[in-house]
């Protein structure tokens, strides 16, 4: 067991009051423990926590690309298993770097079965470069390069489904966690870490600013999505769902209506068949990974 | 030992003397034979590293990447379409500041595609923070890359660095190479330190990003230290030399250059054929020598400018182009130049694997003689 | 101060820069409706919230940003938020 208490992540790091992935930097960080080498992608995370020379990171950390996190890490990981060296190496990065500019090199550490953690902060759009789509950001969110409009509802596509794509390489722990919950988040991530192999965590992680709410709200948000099904938070071993948070589901509307990436399908009109097509999305998760506790009428 | 070997089996022999701990590379034509051959002497325990089969050349240079920061000696290879996928993580490593060797066997850029050589693969990454070492024949590109570990990992210097030499021309010939001892290298060149590493025990961010503040001064101390590179070179070149016979300590090498009124610039194996040229012709009483530059990172300004000082005029063969300007060797030469106005012509031959031979070496020289330059040379004016 | 090669700087130096300045509201902690449940010190994204003497936690102002996230996630409503007096 790691030492949950021991903050390796420090203060006066520059994210925005709030920010989901700053927690959830802490929180990975008290999941992998001292003896971790952090890999980070270009993305939001990397930038508040290191203008030179201010860096909030405890342990060894390196940064070099955008598109290249795991590529990097496979040569550290190569390094430390010819030294004879036992740290851990995790992977911290965006979903922009993750869903898609990384592909190509996550794709080839993956099927080469490096000993890594790689974990996605979801926070589901390019936020360090202004709030672009990227291929984790959800239908119809409203992004700057998926603006709503007269004739748009945002963003068209569907949100990529990373965690199978990775099982399907063979990963022989998937997970997707959420910084609402972080006694789970933290046990996924221990987890991970010490299993052998590629591991991969996918960690929900709302950004106020991108997604248009209030900083206090990001737990709440984050809670909203697991209970409207949205988000569902699962663990995959060796390829098969082993574990699921259960909820009594509330309908999508309560979780879109938090946030202004959604506030096109409310004003000025109510878009009922949209708002219907999300809700069939969150039913079709709720399907496909049993999450709905059935209430007892009495 | 002398043995009659394959340029890229001597390369793959003299970097497995080097001791990489970590290798990473993607096969391109005409790099091949230089991977396959590692990748064998891992399989046959010949060599002790962990060799990483990426999915690309841009995963290649960023796994040697990850694995010099955490405290290993990298070997990668490329070329051409290779290099230019590399191209953003280039720059990276050199301003990361780890001392990674990489062998491009020289070739030229699509489109159109082609796999034949010349040398604007590496040129193109001129401005990247590489040193740049060009080899004339085998033996130099063999002993080059022992003597680019050195100076790579020095550190007052610890900058990656490129071992250049021509594909196929090179890359595929069978010369007699001296192949070293692998106790003689140890003397050489010694176990692998980092000047900083990865650690859990002493943990460093590395790899932050620089404000405003702070980012002009990383260029100028990166610059500094490729400049300073000159002299390391120098020395290590010249150790070299003391131990083993051939001297690599000059930046610049001149032939039959010392009563010359024209001098020809060169880099690579077209320096032989230009040797052949220049013999004829001196037996023709033409007074001609020529300059190798065998260093082209850190560019040695001041020894071109010294070794040309007494010539009056010189032609620059360039293998390669900056589109829609000239060529990146005659530009630099001519800077060199600048204050003693002898005046500089620059050739653009043999793109994409033209053959050049003595013949139009002799021509250059007629050409320069008038005046006539800054062109490309061998054109076939029937397509045209 | 000379710069580190490769861009490198060692832990700690993220301290130098007193995030508690951007603050707008500041929360304020309630030892009496406290429960000691420790969640706010696991929740703060800053993570400056610490445990004081008798168990009761209270945040490092030097860094707090004001976001409001313990205030609002506190199940005993123990922290209320409240202008900063500048
Ligand atoms: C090759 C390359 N393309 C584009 C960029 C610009 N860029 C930097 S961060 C970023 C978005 C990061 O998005 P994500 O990975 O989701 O992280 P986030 O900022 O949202 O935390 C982009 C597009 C870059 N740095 N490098
Ligand atoms: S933009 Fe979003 S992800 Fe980036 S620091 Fe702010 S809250 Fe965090
Ligand atoms: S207001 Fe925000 S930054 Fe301040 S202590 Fe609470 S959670 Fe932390
Ligand atoms: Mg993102």
């Amino acid at each position: 067991m790691v030492d949950k208490a021991i903050e390796l992540f420090d203060c006066g790091h520059r994210a925005c009051g709030g920010c989901g992935a700053a927690l959830a930097a802490r929180l990975v960080m008290k999941g992998a423990g001292k003896n971790t080498i952090v890999v980070s992608a270009t993305g939001c995370m990397e930038v508040f926590s290191t203008p030179y020379p201010e860096t909030a990171w405890k342990v060894p950390w390196i940064h070099s690309l955008f598109e290249n996190a795991s590529a990097v890490a496979s040569g550290i990981e190569a390094s430390l298993k010819m030294q004879g060296r036992e740290e851990k190496v995790v992977i911290m990065a965006g979903d922009g770097a993750t869903f898609d500019i990384g592909m190509i090199c996550i794709s080839g550490a993956f099927e080469r079965g490096h000993d890594f953690t790689y974990i996605c902060y979801d926070n589901e759009a390019y936020m360090n470069t202004g709030i672009q789509r990227s291929g984790a950001t959800p239908y119809d969110a409203s992004t700057t390069t998926s603006p709503s409009g007269s004739c748009s509802f945002g963003n068209k596509l569907p949100k990529k489904d990373m965690p199978q794509i990775l099982a399907a390489h063979g990963a022989p722990y998937v997970a997707t966690a959420s910084i609402a919950y972080p006694a789970d988040l933290m046990q996924k991530i221990e987890k991970a870490v010490r299993t052998k192999g590629p591991c991969y965590v996918q960690v929900h992680a709302p950004c106020c600013t991108g997604w248009g709410f209030e900083g206090e709200q990001t737990i709440a948000i984050a809670k909203l999505a697991i209970e409207t099904g949205l988000w569902v938070n699962y663990e995959m071993v060796d390829g098969k769902v082993s574990k699921v948070k259960k909820v009594v589901r509330k309908p999508v509307e309560e979780y879109l209506k938090t946030q202004k990436r959604f506030r096109h399908l409310f004003k000025p009109t109510r878009q009922d068949a949209e708002i219907a097509h999300i809700q069939s999305i969150a039913d079709k998760n709720a399907e496909k990974y049993g999450i709905d506790i059935k209430l007892k009428k009495e | 030992m002398m043995e009659i070997t394959e340029g890229s089996h001597a390369v793959a022999e003299a970097v497995r003397l080097c001791r990489p701990q970590v290798i990473a590379a993607y096969p391109i034509t005409p790099q091949t034979h230089i991977v396959e051959a590692l990748a064998d002497m891992v399989a046959n325990c010949k060599l002790d590293a962990d060799y990483i089969t990426v999915d690309s050349e841009f995963s290649a240079l960023s796994a040697c990447l990850g694995a010099s920061a955490a405290g290993s000696r990298t070997y990668s290879a490329t070329t051409s379409q290779g290099l230019a996928l590399m191209f953003e993580v280039c720059f990276n490593v050199a301003g990361m500041r780890l001392p990674i060797v990489m062998s491009i066997t020289n070739r030229a850029l699509g489109a159109p595609l082609s796999i034949w050589n010349d040398q604007q693969d590496s040129i193109s990454l001129r401005d990247s923070g590489w040193i740049q070492f060009y080899a004339e024949d085998n033996q130099e590109a063999t002993d080059l890359h022992i003597i680019a570990y050195r100076v790579a990992e020095d550190f007052s210097i610890l900058l990656p660095a490129f071992v250049c030499f021509d594909g196929f021309i090179l890359s595929h010939t069978y010369e007699p190479i001296d192949i070293l001892s692998q106790e003689d290298v140890d003397k050489f060149l010694p176990k692998f330190t980092p000047y900083q590493r990865l650690d859990a025990a002493d943990p460093i961010s590395f790899g932050m990003y620089a404000t405003p503040d702070y980012y002009l001064e990383f260029r100028y101390e990166t610059d500094c230290a490729l400049k300073r590179a000159k002299g390391v070179i120098q020395k290590v070149g010249k150790e070299f030399g003391t131990m083993f016979g051939r001297d690599y300590s000059a930046l610049v090498e001149g032939y039959r250059l010392d009563d010359a009124e024209t001098a020809i610039v060169a880099m690579g194996s077209i320096c032989g054929t230009v040797k052949d040229a220049i013999d004829e012709m001196r037996d023709a009483g033409k007074k001609v020598g020529l300059l190798k530059i065998r260093v082209f990172r850190p560019f040695p300004d001041d020894e071109i400018a010294q070794a040309l000082s007494k010539v009056q005029r010189v032609a620059v063969l360039d293998k390669d182009i900056s589109l829609g300007s000239k060529g990146a060797v005659a530009l630099e030469v001519r800077d060199a130049l600048y204050k003693t106005g002898i005046p500089v012509k620059g050739y653009i031959l043999g793109l994409g694997g033209r053959d050049v031979r003595k013949k139009d070496i002799k021509e250059i020289v007629s050409l320069v003689e008038k005046g006539i330059g800054d062109q490309f040379f061998g054109l076939r004016k029937e397509l045209l | 101060m000379a710069l580190a090669i490769g861009c490198r700087a060692k832990p700690g130096k993220s301290r130098d820069n007193k995030t508690g300045s951007w603050r707008v509201f500041k929360p304020i902690f309630n030892h009496e409706k406290c429960s000691q449940c420790g969640l706010c010190q696991t929740i703060c994204p800053e993570g400056c919230i610490h445990e004081e003497e008798e168990g009761f936690l209270n945040p490092d102002y030097t860094y707090c940003k004001g976001c409001g996230l313990c205030s609002e996630e506190c199940p005993s409503e123990a922290i209320e938020m409240k202008q900063e007096e500048k």
